[in-house]
């Protein structure tokens, strides 16, 4: 009797799940903002996937229509990488507290 | 190269770091060691990436250049934005995400031998079901997130656009959508994926449409979660781990945040998304207007209350954005405080067009956090204070949601303003806010009404104490 690799898969996400919902849980809400642009720039791991995609199929000819769709995802997600983390980082360095650490 | 099993290991790596990321923002002093843990994730992941695929020909060329380009892009962006146009933003960022999820699927399914997934017209059946939901979630996150960023900047209306049998219209999509996808299993036909597609982007459109403006926190969270399980999906086809477990935490955190969005209304998630709250109720509020009483006063009459007073609490909400009131809140808040005026801010959950927005905005304009209180907080303050200062927010502090089990937004948790000693109430007009409305705080005895914009008037006050 074999285990289905998707299982595994599925055993990840389901815990990922409940990791997500009781990190979220504690979360500060005067820092939710902040939690929206950092998920935003997490999620644009998807750019793994648009690498593998541009990259991997480039046997024949780079700009296979298929190959060109992860050029694009890869734009995209850049995009987002960079922008999603320097603008959380922007925000956070704004939070200060009461006058003891002066700027 | 590298082999699968350490390239998993590290795509772990990847995914304990999100987590940590997130786990920093538990407190404002973790929050930045916790961004830079993200940052390191990434990094993590795009590196071995690139090795594993082992490709260092022009096609890498391209990938440098493309990340620069795009990497620009999100710099200048980040570093340009104004923090009154962060709900814009986030909005934005979200269609993006949501279309490289589009594109990716896309490429897995013309070339899915790339990813192990079978050849082109003999995909796997898991793979194709895990790709074409990937796809079509992807594709409501682009297209809603496009509207809700055309709403929040002004380019379209706030206000709810609604038609007959548009619920209706909505189903159907739905549900063709899920024997879309039935069926493509079954055939594989380039034909029907496509079509999944843009059936999925026009049924993002067709959810947001409906949705007012200020039930614009509920959409960007809900939208935030959609690019989650649009990154799981695409994490499920690609076998992924880093993918699966980033979808599953950003799924869960948007689902979080719709949800104490919603309680911050007392309303339940589909009442959100089935739309139009202001549509319905505001005629019926409009004739008991002019009638009532109102006290109305001037920023010397502001300045010499609050000059007298031991204690204000300033309540802020979406005006304050609009106004761009925050640094001129923030002087007036100092003048006071050499006054020897304790002052302490109050933030209903739904204040401002996204969660947590009032308190980005006021971190901005260097208010300590600690100054910043949420509504559990501080509520029971507001009845030992002197003064509440309330600009820029109107149907959170509607004492109506207490007292009339008719009212719309009977049952929602507001902002006891109304049991401080007096209220200052800077407004435009008597207009209703975006409940469509009257809001008996404007006719109480202990309110003063200030009618001018939020800024000027608060900068006025200012100019005073």
């Amino acid at each position: 009797m074999e285990i289905d690799p998707f299982i595994f898969r599925l055993s990840i996400f389901i815990l990922s799940i409940f990791i997500g919902y009781y990190v979220v849980w504690s979360v500060t809400p005067s820092l939710h903002t902040p939690l929206m642009s950092v998920t935003n720039a997490i999620s644009s791991v998807i750019i793994v996937g648009a690498i593998i995609a541009a990259l991997a199929g480039e046997n024949s000819n780079v700009f296979d229509t298929a190959n060109i769709f992860g050029y694009l995802a890869i734009i995209l997600a850049a995009v987002n990488i960079f922008g999603g983390f320097l603008v959380t980082q922007r925000m956070l360095a704004m939070y200060k507290k009461k006058k003891k650490d002066k700027k | 190269m590298i082999s699968a099993n350490l390239l998993a290991v590290f795509y772990l790596i990847s995914g304990i770091l999100f987590i940590l990321a997130l786990r920093g923002l538990s407190s404002p002093e973790t929050s930045r060691q916790g961004n830079l843990f993200g940052i390191v994730g990434m990094a993590i992941a795009i590196i071995v990436t690139i090795i594993s695929v082992g490709n260092f020909s022009t096609g890498f060329l391209y990938l440098i250049i493309l990340l620069l380009i795009g990497g620009s892009i999100g710099a200048f962006i980040a570093f340009k934005i104004p923090m009154t146009a962060m709900p814009e933003l986030v909005a934005g960022f979200h269609s993006l995400v949501g279309l490289a999820a589009v594109f990716v699927a896309i490429s897995a399914f013309l070339n899915p031998e790339v990813f192990n997934l079978g050849s082109p017209g003999n995909i796997k059946i898991a793979s194709l079901i895990e790709m074409s939901l990937g796809a079509s979630i992807g594709a409501i996150t682009f297209t809603g997130s496009i509207i809700a960023f055309l709403k929040l900047r002004g380019i379209m209306s706030g206000s709810p656009i609604t038609f007959s049998g548009q619920h209706l219209l909505n189903l159907i999509l739905g549900i063709s959508l899920v024997g879309l996808i039935f069926f493509l299993c079954k055939t594989q036909s380039n034909n029907l994926f496509w079509t999944v597609v843009v059936i999925s982007f026009l049924v993002g459109i067709l959810i947001i449409i409906p949705i007012g403006g200020a039930d614009m926190p509920v959409v960007i969270s809900m939208l935030n979660s959609y690019s989650g399980w649009a990154a799981a999906g695409i994490g499920f086809t690609l076998e992924n781990t880093a993918l699966i477990i980033t979808g599953a935490l950003v799924g869960s955190s948007g689902a979080i945040l719709s949800y104490i969005m919603c309680k911050g209304m007392n309303r339940s998630f589909f009442n959100v998304i089935l739309g139009g709250w202001g549509a319905t109720d505001q005629s019926s509020s409009k004739d008991s207007k002019e009638q009532k009483p109102v006290k109305s006063g001037n920023a010397d009459d502001a300045a010499f209350l609050m000059k007298n007073a031991s204690s204000v609490i300033i309540v802020p909400g979406y005006g304050m954005a609009v106004a761009q009131a925050q640094h001129a809140l923030r002087e007036m808040v100092d003048a006071l405080k050499k006054n020897g005026v304790k002052v302490s801010y109050a933030i209903h959950p739904v204040a401002g067009r996204m969660p947590g927005h009032m308190n980005v905005l006021l971190a901005e304009a260097n208010v300590p956090y600690d100054e910043v209180f949420e509504l559990e907080e501080i509520n029971n303050d507001f009845a030992n204070c002197d003064v509440a200062y309330v600009i820029g927010a109107n149907d959170v502090t509607n004492p109506i949601a207490k007292t009339d089990p008719q009212s719309p937004i009977y049952g929602m948790p507001i902002l006891d303003v109304e049991k401080s000693k007096s209220v200052l109430f800077v407004k435009r007009s008597l207009s209703p806010g975006y409940a469509g409305i009257d809001n008996d705080l404007f006719y109480r005895d202990n309110t003063l009404m200030l009618f001018a914009d939020a800024k000027k008037m608060t900068e006025d006050i200012s100019k005073l104490l």
